[in-house]
């Protein structure tokens, strides 16, 4: 674990080394539920799927492509240096040397396997929704898996709409529209929520629950995405089709995504937004909305943002 | 025609000689062209005036990007079409999506294929294997002449209704449907299709030509093993365009058929899948980005060898690696897709054989290196493209790697660091290659010399302004940024900010670009026969500048050992 985080670490501030803007690096902390501004690297996870994604990132491929690079850089440079035709009036005239060929061919296959391992169960937890059993990576993508995940207790249906989402809770059978909020609207209804993230109404779930998630679009409609970063998720909402993931959620707070996928001319002002709550919190608000019907008023049983 | 073209010039006196001497003048011989280094200049150019419209559809989006907000779409929009408030912002927003669409569809199939399949592969495949002009010279002409009606197709596209009530496709060049069909109900789509069978028709023409030449027109001597890697490079791209235009072609008509006449291939309401058309789609479009860059490779081979004054490194390990990336470039199609619902076991699959290509990927950019290793090396403009185009793809392959990861691509998928990407490897890439070729292969062509200065000015400006606009693109993906968004999130506009200076910078480059050009047509510094020295080593520098207007009437023999 000490390990991962120091891997992962070092390779935010490889990006960050890059990036050569301190404004950028003093605000990484302050997330939010999504980017900071400046930000120049994955989003805070909250899930042990994001904290998967993010240490297999920084940790590995954010590693391997920075030293290739630099390599790459490197040969280039010495090359300007030493053989540039003052340094070096006589040419080598030789074309072929099989063991350096060789070493070329094999050295980036051991990389990729490398890649490749942490890679695929990096993948499989992604697209395995917890049946209770099986444990996940977590940010030790090294390991066999050391991560308990309860099973899926709540599904949650997503659909895309030109443009706006709308949520169905599946047991209780109870659905809402989630409309983005104008500058207008956030100033008189939800001071302080960023612009063209903010929505009427929030998807709302409990804490360290496993949520399973049906992501669809309206049969006559088109193809959308639903993403949240700092969960690690992001499903088409394809006509016709219903694919399914899943997210865990360990802090309570509003986590905002965007549609993602070019679905017309509002695609970028059809907002995601997921409030996390307490497990009580939820149990209100779900009871609330199943008897009522009527979003606005479970929601009143929520604490004001 | 252009035995019409000869009996004119008969019949005004000029020609007495052989019968392929005489050289058509005036508009002749520019329609009626069949001669490949004609068809050639006429592909560079049509290739230059698309990239300027590509570009400048570019500007309009990173001004609009470089602040949070909407800043000229609706204004755009009201200036077009007359409208006011809501409604200008509404016609905006879809704009910007027409703008997004029409750039990728005019820097691909008009600017950088015309290049290099049509600009460089005609005007110097021939040359390089020593024949006297391509198999089927009229072929060559249809194959051109298709390409201006398919640009002002897409052009025109732009001024027809897309969506009810707006202007232009607006669905991005991938062309999705539903968006791209129920979505867009006016015949703004169909132009565009109808541009991509006309564009399809003129790759699939241009690509038999091509491979026939290779294939049967080299000199006595020139074995296959021996040909130059450009000619390899092309070869490769000219089959990578026959096995995947088709299949592009196959799916816009399904998509037509269903727009016009009640099929219902990719409509779920009828039975059918929208992830069908995205098999199809990608099934051409994966094996596209390889055509795009692959003569790029060809072009770099050459112009470090020349300046290296050292032949390549590891030849036949530099065909055969394009050969392989070719082929596995037909097999990953799906990696542009994991987040559209495919099961574990497909996804595990496309990553592997997704990351094999990196591995000839690699052995081309060490050979490279390798080329340049105990080289004498002269820095002149062609060089410093060449060892700009190594750098920026080596960076744009690598996320590549990173892309190739489902796991990763989660993150990752449809957002502005997949814009980085795809944009080092082809606009920092491809682009880069492509000048690398033109200040290579000008002097040949026009028989001057450009202004060494200018020349290098060109390229380090150009390096800064493009690094400028997309390396903080990275950023903005890593951190969730959509893509094709006309609006973002405040967080976002500090990289957003940078990235539109780069476009500046950039702009700033093509201005000098333009000018240099104009500077060499005036100045006239005589390139003679070979300017760039006994490193340059293929058939083309053998003769003169420019080439005579039929070259090689009688055949070169090859008879050294190493050809290329």
């Amino acid at each position: 674990m000490v390990t991962g985080q120091f891997f992962r670490k070092m390779g935010a501030a490889i990006a960050g080394a890059t990036a050569l803007v301190p404004v950028a690096v003093s605000a990484q902390d302050d997330a939010g539920g999504y980017a900071a501004p400046g930000q120049f690297h994955l989003q805070e996870s909250v899930t042990p799927i994001m904290d998967s994604i993010v240490a297999f990132h920084d940790g590995i491929l954010m590693w391997t492509i920075t030293l290739i690079v630099l390599f790459v850089l490197a040969l280039l440079v010495v090359i300007v240096v030493r053989f540039n035709a003052k340094a070096n009036p006589v040419p080598a005239r030789f074309t072929h040397n099989t063991l350096i060929e060789v070493v070329w061919t094999v050295v980036p296959i051991l990389i990729l396997v490398v890649i490749a391992i942490p890679s695929f169960g990096v993948l499989s937890d992604q697209m395995t929704v917890p049946d209770g059993e099986r444990k996940y990576l977590g940010a030790n993508i090294f390991s066999l898996g050391e991560v308990e995940v309860p099973e899926a207790t709540i599904t949650v249906k997503a659909s895309g709409e030109q443009w706006y989402w709308n949520y169905e809770y599946v047991d209780q059978g109870v659905a809402f529209d989630s409309n983005i909020l104008s500058e207008e609207e956030i100033a008189e209804l939800k001071p302080g929520q960023p612009r063209l993230l903010a929505v009427n109404n929030e998807l709302v779930v409990p804490v360290d629950t496993t949520v399973r998630l049906q992501v669809t679009s309206s049969p006559t409609g088109v193809i959308h995405a639903f993403a949240v970063p700092s969960f690690g998720v992001k499903v088409d909402a394809v006509p016709g089709r219903l694919n399914e993931t899943w997210f865990n959620a360990r802090e309570t707070g509003i986590y905002y995504g965007q549609c993602s996928e070019l679905c017309g001319k509002d695609h970028a002002y059809m907002p995601i937004a997921v409030r996390v709550v307490s497990a009580e919190e939820y149990e209100a608000f779900i009871t609330a909305f199943a008897e009522s019907r009527n979003y606005a008023e479970a929601a009143s049983v929520l604490p004001a943002l | 025609m252009a035995n019409t073209a000869n009996l004119e010039a008969h019949a005004t006196g000029h020609g007495h000689a052989s019968h392929d001497h005489h050289t058509p003048t005036g508009w002749r011989r520019w329609v009626y062209s069949t001669n490949h280094k004609d068809i050639g200049i006429m592909y560079l150019v049509f290739s230059i005036i698309a990239g300027v419209i590509g570009g400048l559809l570019s500007g309009a989006m990173r001004m609009e990007l470089q602040e949070p907000g909407i800043q000229i779409f609706h204004g755009l929009a009201a200036m077009s079409y007359g409208l006011e408030g809501d409604a200008a912002l509404d016609a905006g927003k879809h704009m910007f999506n027409v703008f997004v669409s029409a750039h990728a569809l005019i820097m691909v199939f008009f600017t950088v294929m015309p290049a290099t399949m049509g600009g460089f592969a005609n005007y110097f495949a021939p040359l390089m294997i020593g024949a006297p002009d391509t198999a089927f010279p009229r072929i060559n002409n249809v194959a051109f002449w298709l390409l201006p009606p398919a640009l002002l197709l897409t052009v025109l596209s732009m001024f027809f209704e897309g969506p009810a009530g707006a202007l232009g496709f607006g669905g991005g060049w991938t062309a999705y449907p539903p968006l791209s069909t129920s979505g867009h109900p006016g015949p703004a789509t169909d132009f565009v299709i109808f541009s991509l069978h006309v564009a399809g028709v003129s790759s699939i023409l241009g690509a038999i030509n091509l491979i026939t030449t290779i294939l049967n027109m080299r000199a006595p001597g020139m074995t296959l093993h021996k040909m130059p890697l450009f000619a390899w490079s092309v070869l490769v791209t000219a089959f990578l365009l026959l096995l995947a235009l088709p299949v592009l072609a196959g799916a816009i008509t399904m998509m037509l058929t269903d727009r016009n006449f009640g099929t219902t291939f990719f409509n779920p309401d009828g039975g059918g899948d929208p992830i069908l058309y995205q098999h199809l789609f990608w099934f051409f479009g994966h094996p596209e980005v390889y055509i795009m860059i692959l003569p790029g490779f060809g072009i770099v081979s050459h112009i470090v060898a020349t300046f290296s004054r050292k032949p390549v490194f590891g030849y036949m390990a530099m065909a055969y690696a394009m050969v392989a990336i070719g082929f596995v470039g037909f097999v990953v199609w799906a990696h542009h897709m994991y987040t559209t619902g495919l099961s574990l076991d497909v996804q595990r699959y496309f990553v592997a054989a997704t990351m094999v290509i990196a591995v000839p990927t690699g052995v081309k950019i060490f050979s490279w290196i390798a080329t340049m290793w105990g080289g004498s090396i002269t820095f002149r403009i062609p060089m410093l493209w060449a060892i700009g185009f190594i750098f920026l793809f080596t960076v744009g392959g690598v996320t590549g790697v990173v892309l190739a990861n489902a796991g990763a691509d989660r993150a990752l998928h449809d957002t502005y660091y997949v814009v980085a990407h795809f944009h080092y490897v082809l606009s920092l890439g491809a682009v880069f290659s492509i000048f690398a070729g033109w200040y290579y292969w000008y002097p040949k062509m026009f028989g001057y010399m450009y202004n060494e200065f200018l020349g290098k000015l060109h390229f380090w400006v150009m390096f800064a302004g493009v690094n400028l606009i997309f390396f903080p693109q990275h950023f903005l993906g890593l951190a969730g940024m959509p893509r094709r968004y006309i609006d973002y999130p405040d967080a976002f506009a500090l990289w957003n900010r940078v990235s539109s200076i780069g476009y500046y910078v950039t702009f700033v480059a093509m201005i000098i670009f333009f000018y240099a050009t104009w500077e060499a047509s005036r100045k006239k510094r005589p390139a003679g026969d070979n300017p760039w020295g006994d490193g340059a080593t293929t058939l083309e520098w053998t003769l003169s500048s420019p080439p005579p207007f039929h070259q090689f009437s009688t055949l070169p023999k090859i008879e050294s050992k190493d050809a290329h």
